[in-house]
């Protein structure tokens, strides 16, 4: 009995020894634990199994065990075959496997032949064991190393997912500031967009203010004719009345009466229908545009903006003077324009004309008396020339062609510095207070979006300044 | 009395001739008209010794009144023309450089017909 239970023990342990090695070289726990519990429990069942059948001299069994465990560890890694490392340990296995198959067939099938070569197979038995048992540490070896590797290389993924993470943070945070920047100047655009619809209304008001004095003017004049020709008339009556009540009718004289208060009328008439036009295009100019093109006749509007825009600069400045001269294209076909806005870019042209001839009379002006007498004070004639004429569409063209309306002046002119800039907003080179800066990029707008028009200008320093407006 | 009067306003023609109408037909009062400081000048020229009253409006188109006043008085002609400024702007930078260039009234619009009828009967 001594042996058999040396026998059981051994062969217990060397389970317990084979089980313990696959389940930590194939991690079993983690990838199969349907099969790790058997594992570490195979010990049990072959305690009992060597048990029983040594107590019931099943020799077979005892003979067989190393085979068994053998088939059984090969079927084992044959289960783990996708792990990497079991192939190694399949190659460890392997000729073992092989010898042992071959080996018995042939101990059973050709036992004379399997005899002459005995020790043949002890060699390759030998061979196999130490080919199994070095396979076997070298792939634990192997094996520890990669799984040293591995978890060096879980180490780097970590530290390169925290990175990820981290830099992932950085950006959502980059991205929720752009995003709160965007908002702001989305907000800052619609507050600057209101303030410049809000300038855009002030500086309509304010070419209105300069021209406030004008207009009075304007309507002062008929309105004084209105009276005076009214009152003439009550007089005249008075005649006829006096004349008619005498006893001899001076009929030359009634007639003449007669026609002087027809006369008189007329001019009453006349005068009242001009103040009334005045009025009229004073409301036409503060109203909001209404935004709708009209058939314009641009000759009218010129000349009406040029007259309000004289006087009003008239009134303002007591020195100022200038001529006052209209190139109209008569009959000049009507022109489709928002009247109102085109008014406004007449006047802001207009008064730029006589704003820059007054200065430049102001310079001449300031000289002293003899350098004005030898200078060409004299000869200096402050001009503002509005021209109308119709551009036919070149040669070849298909088209309608244009109207192009001219507003020079003989004043100071621009240098290119000023030239360049003189269509942005808020670029003024009036003082402080003087000008909005608003009126030329406001006027160009008008023409250019508002009716696809182009506005130009020609300027020589200290001679001229020309502004061309070509409207299709 | 020969009167030149000059204002850019036509209609000053009718309203003068109607309101004088009575001294026209008398001939106490001859009056002409024109209708810039240019025109003026020239009539001036042609007619040396003749005005010896100008009525001259100050705010007109080229040449203001007062342009014309001080051209005037640089020519000195002679006998010296009385001088009367009219205008719509009666503030004193206007009434002070009328009368520093040598004006010798100043009216504002619109006129009193008969204040000036008076002034002008005075003169004679």
């Amino acid at each position: 009995m001594e042996p058999n239970v040396m026998d059981i023990i051994t062969k217990t342990l060397i389970t317990v020894g084979v089980m313990k090695y696959l389940r930590n070289y194939l991690e079993t726990s983690v990838r199969l634990p349907q099969w790790d519990i058997i594992l570490k429990y195979a010990w049990v069942g072959v305690l009992i199994l060597i048990g029983l059948a040594t107590a019931f001299s099943i020799n077979i069994i005892n003979d067989k065990f190393y085979y068994l465990l053998l088939f059984i560890v090969a079927y084992i890694i044959y289960q783990s075959r996708d792990y990497r490392s079991a192939r190694l340990l399949m190659v460890a296995v392997s000729p073992m496997l092989a010898f042992v198959i071959l080996n018995d067939s042939l101990k059973f099938l050709t036992p004379q032949f399997y005899q002459s070569y005995n020790s043949f197979f002890s060699f390759a038995e030998s061979f196999t064991i130490f080919w199994l048992l070095g396979f076997g540490i070298y792939a634990q070896k192997q094996n520890k190393r990669e799984k040293l590797q591995k978890i060096k290389d879980d180490e780097e993924r970590r530290l390169l997912e925290a990175q990820k993470n981290e830099l992932e943070f950085l950006v959502s945070e980059r991205t929720a500031e752009i995003t709160k920047q965007k908002e702001e100047l989305e907000s800052t655009l619609a507050k600057l967009k209101a303030t410049q619809d809000q300038l855009i209304q002030s500086e309509k008001l304010a070419s209105l203010g300069e021209l406030t004095a004008g207009i009075a003017h304007e309507i002062q004049n008929p309105l004084n004719f209105v009276n005076n020709f009214a009152e003439l008339s009550v007089e005249l009556v008075k005649e006829l009345n006096d004349e008619i009540t005498k006893n001899t009718i001076d009929k030359d004289l009634i007639e003449n009466l007669m026609h002087d208060l027809t006369q008189n009328q007329e001019k009453i008439n006349h005068h009242g229908k001009r103040a009334s036009s005045i009025v009229k295009g004073m409301l036409e100019h503060s109203r909001k545009s209404t935004g709708v093109k009209e058939p314009t006749d641009i000759n009218a509007l010129a000349d009406e903006y040029l007259r309000l825009s004289y006087h009003g600069l008239r009134a303002k400045d007591k020195d100022f003077n200038a001529t006052m001269e209209t190139h109209f294209e008569t009959p000049l076909s009507k022109v489709e324009v928002i009247p109102q806005d085109m008014g406004r870019v007449l006047l802001n042209l207009i008064n730029n004309a006589f704003y820059a001839v007054s200065q430049k009379a102001k310079t001449l002006r300031s000289l002293s008396a003899e350098q004005q007498i030898e200078n060409n004070r004299e000869l200096y004639e402050p001009t503002v020339t509005v021209s109308t004429r119709y551009l036919a569409p070149p040669l070849g063209l298909k088209g309608a062609g244009c109207v192009e309306i001219r507003v020079k002046d003989n004043g100071i002119g621009m240098p290119d510095s000023v030239k360049a800039k003189v269509f942005q907003p808020f670029f003024t080179t009036k003082p402080t207070g003087q000008g909005t800066g608003l009126g030329l990029s406001i006027s160009y707008d008008i023409v250019t979006k508002g009716h696809g028009g182009t506005l130009e200008v020609n300027t020589k320093e200290g001679e001229y300044t020309e502004f061309i407006i070509k409207l299709p | 009395m020969k009167i030149l009067v000059v204002d850019d306003e036509q209609d000053i023609t009718t309203l003068f001739q109607q309101r004088f109408r009575r001294e026209i037909r008398e001939g106490v009062f001859e009056f002409s008209f024109k209708y810039s400081g240019e025109e003026a000048l020239a009539f001036l020229q042609e007619h040396e010794h003749e005005a010896i009253l100008i009525l001259s409006d100050i705010n007109m188109p080229g040449m203001s009144g007062l342009e014309l006043l001080r051209r005037i008085r640089l020519n000195a002609p002679l006998p010296p023309p009385i001088i009367m400024m009219i205008t719509a702007y009666g503030d004193k930078d206007n009434y002070d450089q009328a009368m520093r260039l040598g004006a010798n009234d100043f009216l504002n619009k619109p006129l009193d017909f008969n204040s000036l009828k008076e002034k002008l009967i005075t003169l004679q």
